[in-house]
């Protein structure tokens, strides 16, 4: 059995930032991740991120990630790279399987969930084709790997991970040859979707992909209109040549380690479904265990960091390592810019449902 | 499926590691030491990894994060393995996996 004060599980964008606030609060911190590297999805985002200043707009993502890395590097986090965490008990336990192969149990004061989220399917005839994937697959192939999935691609959803993936594979040489959208109007930022339209990218709105067809994998896809419920419309159906269909139709958090725990859940749609309730300080109902990034309801790689650092702060000041004064500003500081990154069309809605679970810890106090 | 040498934003493509051969149903392919061995394949045009077990369905590639197991194979005798998450070594043997996989006895199972 090891002991720490702090383990952080996932180290993507925002357990990195958690790690960071505890180790340089003073704690001693395990960062564990199930893959062989750091850094999460953050490496395959070279796109430059928006907000302010703070919020490292203009930043491509890579670089913020290998930003964390350093700053990691220099606090001298222990990082548990290819270790997997299988169970978790009595709020402050975790039981991890190294390699595949070695049992490894870890006793923590406080533990730091930020486990991220997973990308959503949409079942059509066949979508099991090899050439169907998520979205963030491909994204992972050409900007992580350097392989191109597919020469001709069909993407379903036009929001923000459809748009921005879509221009990617663009950049790696592959044909984005529709964007596929069932809902009348399409869903990303217009800085986005608009560096598309001027590639000459075809959009489809209320439109969707009825079927891929091919033997071994994908050869065509047929995509037909939808009507004003949603419905396909018998006779407009339309056959394109492509090799592979991406699939960008949102993402749903990782809980099982928050409901192993026993943490309470509760249902947010807009949040990407079941999430843990947590307070204002990321605390969920089980008072050693914290929640940050995606986990805690999907959104984007910046609220994911700024979620992570307040985690950081106050599992750090439960440890005893920050007064109750330097809290209370520390955390003041990241909610006046997390405040700035849910404001807008796009962040309102976010902003209202964290409310909503706040406000849900806030009655089971 | 091809590699992407040159790249606007990442540059010139840097190689995970040295030029290795592996072995994937028999056949020589050159990958990279350490890359996953899903993007060696699908590099090499390789697109379905295995056939489902009831229908023999072909599966490939699709989530390339460890997290659905559609692309698991047979590497060095061992099935199930997810190539997407599974780094490249030198000499290594892949096969096409039909079906759940079938264990080969013996302490395998600890794997």
């Amino acid at each position: 059995m090891v002991f720490t004060d702090v383990a952080v599980v996932g180290a993507g964008p925002a357990g990195l930032s958690a790690a960071i606030e505890c180790a340089e609060a003073g704690a001693n911190v395990i960062l564990i991740d199930e893959n062989t590297k750091p850094g999460g999805q953050l490496f395959k985002q070279i796109h430059k991120f928006f907000g302010s200043r703070e919020h490292h707009a203009g930043v491509r993502g890579f670089r913020i990630g290998e930003e964390l890395l350093l700053r990691a590097r220099k606090l001298d986090i222990d990082v548990w790279l290819n270790c997997e965490v299988c169970g978790i008990y009595g709020g402050t336990e975790l039981w991890i399987v190294k390699n595949r192969r070695e049992s490894r149990r870890l006793k923590a004061r406080k533990i730091i969930l930020a486990t991220g989220a997973t990308e959503n399917a949409v079942a059509f005839s066949g979508w099991t084709l090899p050439g169907v994937m998520g979205a963030g697959a491909a994204q992972t192939m050409i900007n992580l790997h350097r392989v191109i999935p597919g020469n001709r691609v069909v993407m379903i959803g036009s929001g923000n991970v459809g748009v921005i993936v879509s221009y990617q594979l663009l950049q790696a040489g592959a044909d984005v040859i529709a964007v596929v959208e069932a809902a009348p109007r399409l869903g990303g930022y217009g800085v986005h979707t608009a560096k598309l339209r001027r590639a000459g990218v075809p959009f489809f709105t209320s439109h969707t992909v009825l079927e891929a067809r091919g033997k071994e994998s994908v050869e065509s896809v047929v995509i037909v209109r939808l009507d004003e419920y949603w419905k396909p419309v018998a006779g407009t159906e339309k056959e394109l040549e492509a090799d592979t269909v991406c699939i960008a139709a949102g993402l749903t958090p990782l809980i099982e380690l928050a409901m192993l725990a026993g943490c309470e859940i509760c249902f947010i749609p807009s949040l990407g479904g079941h999430v843990p309730v947590h307070d204002r300080r990321m605390r969920t109902s089980i008072e050693s265990i914290y929640v940050a990034g995606d986990i805690a309801g999907v959104e984007e790689a910046s609220t994911a960091m700024e979620e992570g650092r307040l985690s950081g702060i106050h599992a750090s000041a439960s440890l005893g390592l920050y007064s109750a004064d330097k809290e209370e500003e520390l955390s003041h500081q990241i909610w006046e810019r997390l405040d700035v990154l849910r404001s807008g069309p796009f962040g309102e809605g976010r902003r209202k449902a964290k409310e909503k679970i706040i406000s849900m810890k806030s009655m089971t106090q | 499926m091809s590699r992407i040498a040159e790249h606007p934003i990442l540059g010139p493509l840097k190689p995970s590691g040295r030029e290795v051969s592996i072995l994937v149903d028999g056949e020589e392919v050159i990958a990279y030491e350490g890359e996953m061995i899903a993007a060696a394949l699908m590099a090499s045009g390789r697109r379905v990894f295995r056939y489902t077990e009831k229908r023999r369905e072909p599966r490939g590639l699709y989530c390339a994060i460890g997290r659905c197991t559609d692309c698991v194979m047979i590497v060095n005798g061992i099935p199930n393995v997810r190539t997407c998450v599974t780094p490249v070594e030198p000499g290594m043997i892949i096969e096409t996996q039909r079906g759940i996989g079938r264990w080969g006895g013996g302490d395998h199972g600890i794997h």
